[in-house]
């Protein structure tokens, strides 16, 4: 999940990878892939499709940077993800959430879903738990969140979803993306938040 | 001639397979695709349910009651298909009022809940019931039993069931605690099932309560405009 608060994002994922929805194959994966310096995507989906979808989109970002001589734009590295996945989208089965900051219009958070449709949104949940936190979020969400409060929604949102999903768990990954620059945040399972029937 | 016959035969049979051509609804079975739920409080249950029946996309009843009353302490919340939940609910209602005559006394929740284990899971193939039974007995207060697909019976403080409940796990999560009051169950309810309505497309219409304590049965209903309002990009 991503969302935005007031000065930057939280882009945050769980660690769990299975295979066949019954072997937990790694309790620790980063799900969060950094494109760039203020630039972060969540996969989802097929974990081997998404990594070669982001290892092609971070080359054409990175090449498109040097060729305008300017950090590149959260919008930019979205709409690559966004062309990859709709031209291929017979052979892919990835989505992305992109998070960043950029100078032009500050924190951003954009969807790339399965089809390769591209949309902006004030924060976004996906993936196989997200279905057991769209109460939570719709409900706990308002605009322009502190920091404090970004980590805090985003925190018990996972924790939320990781104790519902059984493909989701493990520790809790957080990024916070600021004009500052990256700050990433592991929160290990025991220490995650508790609710009422744990 | 025999084209127009063939044609008519191939017509007869397009439209019972459920074509592009006749609507889905001509032949979805009518389904509570919901979002019913209920939570034990000191002194009684509050259960709801939002009102929407489906036949496909068509929406059949868009102010249903899925709150069923079995006795005068003892309601059930329905979902699944509709046929089979108001079979069971109404074999239920009879075989629990034989019941409490004979033992000239009001019944236990318990035994309500067992009654719909009984026919749930002796036909379990053959239905698609999910049933949430609760009510208030003189022993025990105030008591929730979930009966899901497959015919288990399990006792809990709350319980979420329907489609439209996968939304509100976290939501509830986060918000139950034990030890609420009436008025409290009654607004953490009417908010679960309105924020399951905005996101699940098989819910919506009006939120229904009811309150079930010792004293009787407090019904309510949310109306569309009336219900909180929640952020949904």
């Amino acid at each position: 999940m991503a969302v935005t608060f007031d000065g930057g994002v939280i882009i945050g994922s769980d660690s769990r990878a299975t295979m066949g929805g019954e072997v937990v194959s790694s309790k620790t994966i980063n799900k969060l892939v950094q494109v760039h310096q203020r630039i972060f995507c969540c996969m989802a989906g097929s974990l081997a499709d998404a990594q070669a979808v982001l290892k092609t989109a971070s080359f054409q970002l990175n090449l498109h940077s040097v060729q305008m001589e300017a950090p590149p734009r959260v919008i930019a590295a979205a709409s690559l993800l966004r062309k990859l996945c709709y031209h291929n989208k017979d052979e892919l089965q990835a989505g992305f959430i992109t998070a960043g900051w950029d100078p032009q219009k500050g924190p951003q958070v954009y969807v790339v879903s399965l089809g390769g449709m591209l949309i902006s949104q004030p924060f976004t949940i996906a993936g196989s738990g997200s279905t057991y936190i769209y109460g939570y979020t719709d409900a706990k969400y308002r605009p322009h969140m502190t920091r404090e409060e970004g980590l805090q929604f985003v925190t018990n949102a996972l924790a939320l979803a990781m104790g519902r999903d059984n493909v989701s768990g493990g520790v809790a990954h957080l990024v916070v993306i600021t004009e500052e620059g990256a700050e990433h945040v592991v929160i290990p399972g025991n220490k995650l938040p508790k609710f009422h029937d744990e | 001639m025999a084209a127009a016959a063939t044609m008519m035969f191939g017509q007869e049979q397009m439209v019972s397979s459920n074509n592009d051509m006749a609507p889905d609804w001509t032949s979805k079975e009518v389904s509570t695709g919901t979002t019913i739920m209920a939570v034990e409080y000191d002194g009684g249950v509050v259960v709801g349910a939002d009102s929407r029946t489906t036949t496909g996309a068509y929406i059949a009843n868009r102010v249903t009651d899925k709150l069923t009353p079995i006795h005068d302490r003892i309601f059930c919340c329905r979902s699944g298909s509709a046929a089979d939940t108001q079979a069971i609910a109404d074999m239920v209602t009879y075989q629990l009022g034989f019941h409490s005559i004979e033992l000239d006394e009001m019944p236990k929740v318990e035994t309500a809940a067992n009654l719909f284990k009984a026919s749930c899971y002796r036909y379990r193939e053959e239905l698609t019931a999910g049933i949430i039974v609760a009510g208030w007995d003189k022993r025990r207060g105030g008591q929730v039993y979930s009966v899901p697909i497959g015919g288990m019976c399990v006792r809990q403080q709350v319980s979420i069931g329907g489609s439209g409940s996968s939304y509100i796990y976290g939501f509830m999560d986060a918000n139950y605690k034990p030890g609420m009051t009436k008025e409290q169950c009654m607004e953490l309810v009417t908010n679960a099932v309105s924020l399951a309505m905005e996101r699940d497309g098989s819910s919506g219409g009006v939120v229904r309560l009811a309150a079930i304590s010792e004293s009787g049965v407090e019904r309510r209903v949310v109306l569309g405009g009336q219900l909180p309002k929640f952020f949904t990009n």
